[in-house]
């Protein structure tokens, strides 16, 4: 072992210099404690009786205008009290205190405990959401109560009692949403929960602000603190300008009244969405304010569920409207063509089953066939297209098939700016392979679906996009409301892009002829022609197992140069040319005319209550105005 | 038996004493800045100081059960403790939680370990086993690069970690180096190397390319033999355009923008008060407005206000010169100062070269945590975030200076049997 002891040799006064090291700085932090502590008292000063607030002051949230330029969503101020129980006035007058914020003494002493049990120092919220008239008389007399202050806040308000679906609601931030949102929400603070509020969560919410203001003791605010040098302001929200028609919203809101269903209505040149009802409807300011959890709670036992978004997530067999889809795929697979014709015995029979014929009618060709919404027509093209596209397994048919309906967005999302958007049903192959057995199946084994029965299922607005893509001849934006944020003025990038869904234009026009006969001398005809305009459409039946049938209509309007593409669906209302056609051919004049000729029709519809049976029409959930 | 009497009979009184009242000073501080009226419950380890309670007394254990360690164990497990602690540093950097940016804590139930705190304690023991091994000489090129390797593995994990504050640390080991050796002019190089960083940073690189030339010329010009003056001078400006440049790059692009903003501040190139400023203004005004005297056991309100951050780790100190003024905040200076001198003192009268190694590594490592964290909460220095020893609150960092404490404690008192 080498002698360790001698490299410690000549090195035994080094400790000195770093001893002087650790001496020369502890003396200059002693120094500048000195300094900070006891010469200067500017320090002390600013903490003096901790006078100094922190006053968060929130910023409004954005505004709501339809595609005029009408404001459908604003704010409104309330206010806020806040209360830092170390600075209450000893002893405190709760009795007062109570009677000034109308509440009981006992609620009042409950909500200083658990403010306390919070903080001592901190602000805690003492009593939310007090409207400006009440507000006055209470800041009057604020200044007898030390440690209590208000903040300013918005909330909103709704300037229609429509559009509850859509337009969502906001509420406080949840504990979960605060914790993981790294200091962006705090207790108290408002989130979009539903609809556009929740999806345009981040364009509306702006940026909150906060400034430190002196307070004497008598709780008045005296000034400014180092001159708002830590102040921040607010920034507001961006505003949202909708593609919403907020007139024709009302009105369809007002046609759907003591019926339930959907209505979308969509502007094919653009994608933007003109109108989306969910009947029944609720007044949106329902959800506002302190009164916002017992309105809820009797809207979600309401048996008719008002609050359910049916256009987005209600699906229904889409029943014969299929049919234009099955007609156009059909001729892009050059499997029929226009005059391609299939009997029609009042039926097509697979074994002992026989899908039947609601029409009295011969062998039609493919545009006869749309017209009198010929079942056992489209059996056969389905059997063609399944089981004898150009020598294919029906496997592989049933494939090509499906696919097809995929790029209309059947079955899968439109992706529209609402949360909570339904797939829809559509089976791929894989599945019957495994229901039926690997390649142990054909048309006939799914013929339902021909007609658009069985295992399939479509939103409304699924319904009024594939009519936005007929009336465009395949071309199409993704459905949206919000046509432009704030000041830049764009919409969301997805938005912007336009799709293309490769068809021939004649398979397009073939399947356009029959629809505007469909109209002008067809199953839609005596509830849905109107004389000034030449428009296409198909009805629909939608089975429904529970009780009567579904009336399904949609359409597109004008023929040339389409500005509005419609889906109506009528929940329980039978046959679609009875009650959904008329919806729709009321709202396409309302669109493009200004109003109906037809004021008994629309008296008709107006008036008409069609609810499951044993439901009373005064469940409708009430409207509040103003 | 009798060899066990005798070991606590000859541990150095005063340094465990100093080292007792140092937690139980850091329990009353976290205490107080977390203090609620409503809940009273010392134990309660759903709050800090009940938490820190545990931590305090689970130290005051494993310095017992150090203490009566046969101190041989600490003289040959210097690699083995330093090869886990880097693995697990390692370890950490990718499956660690991160907090703050940083990827440094492993969560264990409602309790988190830190890994950082424990490299410390094994690159003392790696170093001083280092150099009581074999003869080195720390004037010599080669026993400088393999004593610079113990730290270079820990501060490359600890940048890997994102943890810049611990990685900073290791800088203290010079000291124990020049302790050990190295010459002095390594200290001073130091010095004007971060002399220079500082300039850089506070009038810009493209500045400093331009004043460093203009002092190379006037040297030139005004020295009496402009010829060695030149050769001189041009040896010293050259590495210095180098670092220059280095710390230039360095700033602009290896420091994250947090980081870059809280030098700015320090700098006072940048006025921040609602960012990085704010923090070390709230702290100043805490501090401040504890006055002389200070106001009282749990009558400090800056603290207890939303103002000051991080209240009970990085800037408990605040708590203390609020509540206690001048007159508490130079106490516990003086008691920090004991505790170095103390420990100095005891690594000088080790005879051995690896008590002497350790202690100066404990007294060292100590020393630049007390000066990093009070020259920050006194805005001297810029926010980094490492724990003020004994008195912060958290596990790691007490376990690991508890060790420290207890390991050189035991090596001293075992100095007298011979044992070295």
């Amino acid at each position: 072992m080498p002698n360790l002891q001698d490299s410690n040799l000549g090195k035994e006064n080094r400790h000195l210099l770093i001893l002087s090291v650790a001496l020369i700085i502890f003396s200059f932090f002693l120094v500048r404690l000195f300094n900070v502590q006891v010469i200067n008292d500017e320090y002390s000063e600013l903490a003096q009786q901790n006078a100094i607030r922190r006053v968060n002051s929130y910023p409004p949230r954005g505004i709501i205008f339809d595609r005029n330029g009408r404001k459908i969503v604003v704010n409104r101020p309330i206010y806020d009290l806040m209360v830092v129980p170390n600075e209450l006035p000893k002893p405190l007058d709760t009795f007062e205190l109570a009677n000034l914020i109308r509440i009981s003494p006992n609620e009042l002493k409950h909500r200083l405990l658990k403010a306390t049990a919070y903080s001592k120092f901190k602000p805690s919220l003492l009593h939310a959401q007090i409207r400006l008239e009440d507000f006055v008389n209470i800041q009057e007399r604020l200044h007898d109560f030390n440690g209590i202050y208000a903040e300013t806040r918005t909330n909103r308000t709704y300037l229609y009692p429509n559009a509850a679906h859509l337009l969502g609601y906001i509420g406080e931030a949840s504990p979960d949403l605060i914790a993981k949102s790294n200091g962006e929400y705090r207790s108290g603070d408002y989130v979009g929960i539903s609809g556009l509020e929740k999806t345009y969560e981040n364009y509306l919410k702006g940026k909150r602000g906060v400034q430190y203001r002196y307070v004497d003791v008598h709780n008045r605010e005296v000034g400014q603190y180092k001159e708002g040098a830590f102040d921040s302001l607010p920034i507001p929200g961006e505003d949202l300008h909708l593609g919403l028609d907020i007139e024709l919203q009302v009105y369809a809101e007002k046609l759907m009244a003591n019926k339930l269903g959907s209505v979308v209505a969509i502007e094919p040149s653009t994608g933007e969405i003109l109108a989306l009802v969910s009947a029944p409807g609720y007044d949106p300011n329902l959800m506002v304010g302190s009164l916002r959890g017992k309105n809820y709670k009797s809207l979600s036992k309401n048996p008719l569920k008002p609050l359910f978004n049916r256009p987005l997530q209600a699906m229904y067999p889409p029943g014969s409207i299929v049919k234009s889809l099955q007609a156009l795929i059909g001729q892009e697979l050059g499997l029929i063509r226009s005059e391609t014709r299939f009997p029609c015995g009042g039926g097509y029979s697979i074994g002992s089953h026989t899908v039947k014929c609601t029409h009295t009618h011969g062998a039609l060709n493919l545009e006869e066939s749309i017209q009198q919404s010929c079942n056992p027509y489209y059996c056969y093209v389905f059997k063609t297209m399944v089981d004898q596209n150009h020598g294919l397994k029906p496997k592989e048919g049933y494939k090509i098939w499906y696919d097809f309906m995929r790029k209309f967005n059947v079955g899968r999302k439109c992706e529209i700016d609402l949360p909570n958007e339904r797939n829809g049903i559509l089976p791929s192959s894989e599945y019957y392979d495994k229901v039926f057995g690997l390649n142990r199946w054909k048309s006939s084994s799914i013929i339902s679906l021909a007609i658009g029965q069985g295992e399939f299922g479509m939103t409304p607005l699924q319904m009024a996009h594939t009519m936005a893509i007929f009336a465009n001849k395949g071309d199409y934006y993704r459905p949206h409301l919000v046509r432009s944020i704030g000041a830049t003025g764009q919409k969301k990038m997805k938005y912007r892009e336009q799709h293309h869904i490769p068809v021939k234009a004649k398979s397009f026009l073939v399947v356009q002829d029959a629809m505007q006969k469909v109209v002008d001398q067809g199953t839609a005809t005596a509830y849905g022609k109107i004389d000034s305009i030449v428009f296409c459409g198909k009805t629909g039946t939608a089975q429904n197992p529970h009780g009567k049938d579904h009336a399904v209509f949609v359409c597109f309007a004008p023929r040339k140069n389409p500005r509005i593409a419609i889906a109506v669906l009528i929940e329980n209302a039978g046959f679609g040319g009875v009650w959904a056609a008329p919806v729709a051919s009321l709202m396409i004049e309302k669109y493009l005319l200004g109003g109906t000729k037809r004021p008994d029709l629309e008296e008709r519809i107006l008036k008409a209550r069609i609810l499951p049976q044993g439901i009373d029409s005064s469940a409708a959930p009430k409207k509040i105005t103003g | 038996m009798r060899e066990q009497k005798n070991v606590f009979q000859f541990i150095d009184k005063p340094l465990l004493w100093t080292y007792v009242v140092l937690t139980i000073i850091g329990w009353i501080a976290i205490y107080s800045a977390v203090y609620n009226s409503n809940y009273h419950n010392l134990w309660d380890i759903h709050q800090e100081y009940g938490k820190q309670m545990i931590w305090i007394l689970s130290s005051w254990l494993i310095m017992m059960v150090l203490l009566s360690v046969n101190p041989r164990i600490y003289h040959q497990c210097g690699p083995l403790v330093y090869l886990v602690t880097m693995v697990l540093g390692l370890a950490v950097a990718f499956l660690g939680r991160e907090i703050n940016g940083a990827r440094a804590w492993f969560d264990i139930g409602s309790f988190r370990l830190q890994p950082a705190e424990f490299m410390k304690l094994s690159t003392s023991l790696m170093v001083a086993f280092f150099f009581a091994n074999r003869p080195i000489r720390m004037d010599h090129f080669g026993s400088q690069i393999m004593a610079g390797l113990w730290l270079v593995i820990p501060v490359a994990l600890l940048l890997l970690q994102k943890d810049t504050g611990s990685a900073l640390v290791y800088a203290s080991f010079v000291l124990v180096y020049y302790r050990e050796g190295l010459s002095v002019n390594y200290l001073i190089y130091g010095l004007i190397i971060a002399l220079l960083s500082v300039l850089t940073l506070w009038l810009g690189m493209n500045t400093m390319w331009v004043v460093l030339p203009v002092i190379l010329v006037l040297y030139v010009v005004l020295a009496a033999d402009s010829r060695k003056a030149f050769f001189n001078g041009i040896k010293l400006t050259l590495p210095s355009m180098a670092l220059v440049s280095g710390v230039g790059y360095a700033f602009e692009h290896i420091l994250l923008a947090h980081q870059k903003q809280r030098i700015l501040v320090l700098l006072g190139k940048v006025d921040d008060l609602r960012g990085a400023g704010y923090n070390v203004h709230q702290s100043l005004i805490a501090i401040g407005s504890g006055g002389f005297w200070g106001k009282g056991f749990l009558q400090g309100t800056q603290t207890k206000f939303d103002f000051v951050p991080e209240q009970s780790t990085d800037f408990i100190f605040c708590t203390i010169a609020e509540e206690y003024g001048f007159w508490g905040s130079a106490m516990l200076l003086a008691l920090f100062g004991f505790l170095l001198y103390r420990i100095f003192a005891i690594a000088e009268r080790q005879p051995g070269t690896f008590g002497r190694v350790f202690g100066y590594s404990v007294g060292c490592i100590l020393f630049i945590h007390i000066t990093i964290n009070i020259g920050m909460t006194l805005g001297l220095l810029p926010v980094i975030g490492i724990p003020l020893p004994m008195i912060s609150y958290g596990g790691s960092s007490l376990w690991s200076f508890t060790a420290m404490i207890a390991i050189l404690l035991r090596l001293d008192s075992g100095r007298m049997l011979g044992i070295r």
